[in-house]
């Protein structure tokens, strides 16, 4: 992982943990995928989820399952 | 274009005595009095009740003399000069304290009238220096027209006796002079500072004829408590108090209407001219934000705008080692678009972009971000409202449906309990600050939430109720418990919630808050504030009747700053305080432009008038007017760019008028991504500390030069007019429309009222704004849903925007930048009343005597711990970057916490400051650092390279300016009407 990617699965943290007022992962996956979506410029979100994919362990629950939810990112979502 | 005739017209202004009936015009009350029925020299008019017989006779067309009376104060009758004269009554009342009854007969010119204000003016003059030919007032003194108008012929008293002659002239204070010798005591400038600015810094010293005017405790003004907003200077009749750029110009000759450059509020003013020269700035009576009131900075600090250090002619080299060569517009054009075009033919379209200003207009910002989105053809777009209000925009958008303060300002007069988040009005707003202070001298309650104790802790005849005084970062956990005690105790409006809010989003934030982690008890270790006193606040608020909440960047600087802002707004919901006067979520914008900048669709994601890039319809709308294909995903904001730029992917930056160098957080970060760049344009008044990265440098217009609009933190969209021309020979709209045109994209209007006329085509909330329009209102508050419409006061009136509000859930995250062995203080930063923002217009007027240098704030036990005195140098260290700044030891700050202002580049207080950022917005956490503070005899060593590298950068930019620089005689007025009449 590079720095700058490392950066951006830490902003995702950082939205993923402002958002889990509950303990429902996939309704929390649902809003954090939304919010990427709508407010992160499509590489921030292609080079965030490559950085994710390869260090996945290392993820929250509700961001693994987030970053599933990505438009324009290998194989998810609607674009 | 509009009829330049009527945009540019302005009426004299006119003083009708006393103030409308129950006050402040704004409040609606004088509306809804009854009319009473008068008969004054033979005519009759109907007045609100209320009113008093010298503003009836003014409305009726009589004038009645007047000294101590104006429109602007309270009626105090001591001049006795307005005495009437009113049939069945004994004696000769004075019209300004008597208030009309029904069927009055008032006589304002009799025999006798004429006989006894001739006396009163006689004693006047026997008493003051007969040098009207000489004297700076001289057409526009008030004892000067009553002289005349009472007919005042001879002074029988003759000028020997005891005098107030000679005393001395106090030129202490910066912007004005203070002449005793011609002070009639009217006390309307006591009034003034009493009543308008609410500071008391004036007072009538002595009784009888040894009365007089004094500052402080007899202090010069310089050294008083005055805080230079110059009331009083507009309040006093004569020469008394007078601004000293009109002692060394003369009377101006003509004025035009504009509005201020400063801060958010966004104050109307006559800028008064002559010939093409500013002779001083007055507040509008009529201005709907600031009903003739000002501060120092928009009334006075207006110097840097003819300021030597002004660039006047387009520059460019090659790189930021090369010397600066300045050129004409046509090379600078053409050399910025083929840079760009270059960039994006090596590096792709999406390799460059471009950054709005808050501090211009909503046109130049519009035409900005047209171009970025139609001529680059990317959203690399942002604005500098990222880094102060962009949670606002997500925050209130999600909870109310409209990015945008709730309120207009006038409706804090009607508010019972004022909350003050994260803001200093009095340094900041001061304009607001003295409505606010008016309301709560009136009696309003006044809860502060602040780390530091604020003037409006504790100034003259205002104490906050309850000052809850937190730990930086922890916002969040404080607003949260407020609610909880709301929720917990039962003082929510249960029937508003339903009728208004989406209820299954409300069940879910209920259960949230009411959970004991969210309890007053529970977050008082990590808030610092007792349980009992934010049990307390919580009542006040909810119980109090209109309870408004008023909040700055404290509330949105921060990692949690979007959560903050849906926090407010969720217990605003909670208590039913949206939707009529004296409640209301109110933003306090830093900078003029800041709403108008974010309304014209700055931001990466989205459209004007807040509208997302992702919605089909609203980007068909703009790609038919448009004629280019949009692209639907968001682009970069500011910090994602900076970002790109070290890692090598983005390449150009268009920047409007702002200073990341300086302003922007982790400054050494910021200069690596700048250097990193291969084209740098940089459109500003000055070269700046980001135009020492720049390539292009593209001469801005100061705010006097334009023609446009701003709209201010209560969404009120105001004129700024022409003043004086573009220094540069070039309007700012203009260069981004011929930069678009040169990259191929052409951009053309002729004057920025079309540009004006294509937003209200494309944005709801804009429809039928106009600069007709505003000539005839004055000022529009948006929405604007129609073409009927006057414009909205005040928002969500009978539902939420959004339809039903929306309680969001806001769980307290901490952030990661917390105290430490390492780094155990936390560094909190804000602004001064006499600077503003970088620094970079107030820097250069005569502010630098009031704040000449950034000074650290530290608690004298932190102080004393560190063998830290006042006066020393302190060095301060942050994971980011070290800087050094003098210490000021106060107990304003708590232990553990330290302050500072960053108005001077060369205070480095962005180097300290990190990357961290609002989760939501990347907003960064400016109001949150870390740090370790020791004793140090000497700079740090970025200041050194800071110092080194200024200076080498002034090196090369020398040669340049040397040859191009135009002398700064008073450009040529050419207006735009003039050019249309041609």
């Amino acid at each position: 992982m590079t720095v700058d990617a490392a950066k951006l699965v830490r902003m995702a943290e950082q939205i993923t943990a402002n958002m889990a007022y509950t303990d429902d992962v996939e309704l929390v996956a649902a809003r954090v995928a939304d919010h990427l979506n709508r407010f992160w410029d499509p590489r921030m979100r292609q080079a965030m989820a490559e950085a994710a994919n390869g260090d996945a362990d290392q993820l929250s629950p509700a961001l693994q399952a987030a970053v599933r939810q990505l438009h324009g990112v290998g194989g998810g979502g609607v674009p | 274009m509009p009829d330049m005739n009527l945009y540019y017209r302005v009426g004299a202004e006119r003083d009708l005595g006393t103030p409308a009936a129950n006050g402040n015009p704004a409040n609606g009350g004088a509306d809804a009095a009854p009319t009473v029925n008068v008969e004054i020299d033979g005519r009759h008019i109907g007045v609100p009740e209320g009113t008093s017989v010298m503003r009836a006779a003014a409305l009726a067309g009589a004038s009645v003399p007047k000294l101590c009376a104006t429109e602007d104060l309270d009626a105090f009758g001591s001049c006795r000069l307005c005495l009437v004269a009113i049939e069945g009554r004994k004696g000769y009342p004075a019209s300004c304290t008597t208030l009309v009854e029904e069927g009055m007969v008032v006589h304002t010119q009799t025999p006798r009238l004429a006989e006894l204000r001739r006396n009163v003016m006689e004693l006047y003059i026997s008493d003051h220096p007969l040098d009207c030919l000489t004297c700076a007032a001289n057409g526009d003194c008030e004892l000067q027209d009553m002289a005349g108008a009472v007919g005042l012929r001879t002074v029988r008293y003759g000028y020997d006796g005891a005098h107030h002659l000679d005393k001395p002239k106090d030129e202490s204070a910066l912007y004005f002079s203070f002449d005793p010798a011609k002070c009639i005591v009217c006390s309307r400038c006591v009034r003034a500072c009493e009543e308008q600015q609410g500071t008391y810094a004036l007072t009538i010293s002595g009784r009888g004829f040894d009365s007089e005017v004094i500052a402080s405790q007899n202090d010069a003004f310089i050294d008083s408590e005055c805080v230079s907003c110059g009331a009083c200077v507009k309040a006093c009749p004569t020469a008394t108090l007078i601004e000293k750029s009109v002692i060394e110009h003369g009377q101006p000759e003509s004025a035009v209407i504009t509005t201020c450059a400063y801060c958010g509020v966004g104050c109307s003013f006559r800028a008064e001219t002559q010939g093409g020269q500013l002779v001083r700035m007055v507040p509008n009576r009529d201005g709907h934000a600031n009903h003739g009131h000002a501060c120092v900075k928009g009334r006075f600090a207006f110097g840097y705008a003819t300021h030597r250090d002004r660039i006047t002619t387009p520059l460019v080299r090659d790189s930021i080692d090369d010397e600066w060569r300045a050129v004409g517009w046509d090379e600078a054009i053409r050399t910025a678009a083929e840079r760009l075009q270059g960039i994006q033919a090596r590096h792709g379209r999406k390799s460059i972009g471009g950054v709005t200003s808050s501090r211009c207009t909503n046109e130049e910002v519009y035409v900005v971000q047209k171009f970025i989105r139609a001529a680059a053809g990317n959203n690399n777009v942002d604005t500098c409202a990222r880094v102060c209000h962009s949670p606002t925009g997500y925050g209130l958008k999600t909870t109310l449906g409209e990015s945008a303060g709730t309120q207009n300002f006038d409706s804090v007069l009607q508010s019972d309990v004022i909350v003050v988040i994260g803001a200093n009005p009095t340094e900041a707003h001061p304009v607001f600050a003295s409505a606010m202070k008016r309301r709560l001298r009136q009696g309003a309650g006044l809860i502060v939430v602040d780390p530091r104790a604020i003037d409006l802790v504790q100034s003259p005849h205002v104490r906050a109720d309850h000052h809850l005084q937190l730990k930086p970062g922890t916002n969040v956990a404080v607003i949260n418990a407020l609610a909880h005690v709301v929720i917990e105790e039962g003082l929510e409006d249960e029937a508003y919630i339903r009728a208004r809010c989406d209820m299954e989003a409300y069940r879910i934030w209920r259960a949230f808050i009411s959970e004991a982690r969210n309890s007053p008890e529970a977050t008082e270790a990590a808030t610092g504030v007792p349980a009992g006193q934010v049990r307390a606040a919580a009542r006040l608020y909810a119980e109090a009747g209109n309870g408004a909440i008023y909040y700055g960047l404290g509330v949105t600087e921060h990692s949690q700053g979007s959560t903050m802002v849906m926090g407010i707004a969720n217990l605003a919901m909670a208590t039913g305080n949206l939707g009529r006067p004296g409640v209301g979520v109110n933003p306090l914008r830093g900078q003029n432009n800041v709403q108008g900048a974010c309304d014209m669709g700055s931001f990466p994601h989205e459209l004007t008038g807040y509208r997302h890039l992702s919605d089909q319809a609203t980007r068909k709308l703009f790609e038919a007017e448009w004629r280019v294909a949009l692209d639907p995903e968001p682009g970069y904001r500011i910090p994602n760019m900076f970002d790109a730029a070290i890692d090598g992917e983005f390449k150009g930056l268009y920047v409007q008028g702002e200073d990341f160098a300086q302003s922007d957080p982790d400054t050494q970060h910021i200069y690596a991504a700048l250097s990193a760049m291969e084209c740098v344009i940089v459109q500003d008044l000055f070269l700046n500390e980001t135009a020492k990265f720049a390539h292009v440098f593209l001469p801005g217009c100061s705010f006097l030069e334009k023609d446009g609009t701003f709209t201010n933190a209560e969404r009120r969209i105001s004129p700024v007019r022409k003043v004086i021309a573009p220094l540069s020979g070039m309007d700012e709209w203009e260069i981004t429309c011929r930069l678009a045109t040169a990259m191929g994209y052409e951009m053309r209007y002729s004057h920025p009222s079309e540009i004006m006329d294509e937003i209200a085509r494309l944005t709801p909330t804009f429809r039928g704004v106009s600069y007709a329009k505003l000539a005839e209102l004055g000022s529009i508050q948006w929405p604007c849903r129609d073409e009927a419409s006057a414009g909205t006061p005040l928002m969500h009136v009978d539902q939420f925007v959004r339809g039903k509000g929306y309680f969001a859930p806001t769980p307290y995250v901490p952030t990661d930048e917390r105290a430490n062995a390492r780094y155990p203080l936390l560094l909190t930063t804000g602004r001064v009343l006499s600077q503003y923002n970088v620094g970079a217009q107030t820097r250069r007027t005569g502010a630098v005597a009031y704040h000449r240098e950034d000074k650290l704030e530290i608690h004298p036990a932190d102080a004393q711990l560190r063998g830290i005195v006042d006066g020393s140098w302190v060095g301060l260290k942050s994971r980011a970057g070290e800087t050094v700044l003098r210490a000021q030891v106060t107990e304003r700050v708590q232990p553990g916490v330290l302050y500072t202002t960053f108005h001077h580049p060369e205070s480095g207080a962005n180097v300290i400051t990190t990357d961290n950022s609002d989760w939501a917005t990347n907003c960064p956490e400016y109001k949150v650092t870390a740090v370790q503070a020791y004793p140090v005899s000497k700079p740090s060593e970025w200041q050194e390279m800071f110092r080194r590298f200024t200076a080498a950068q002034q090196q090369l930019s020398e040669q340049a300016l040397g040859e191009a620089q135009p002398s700064f005689a008073p450009a040529k007025l050419q207006r735009d009407r003039q050019v249309a009449q041609a």
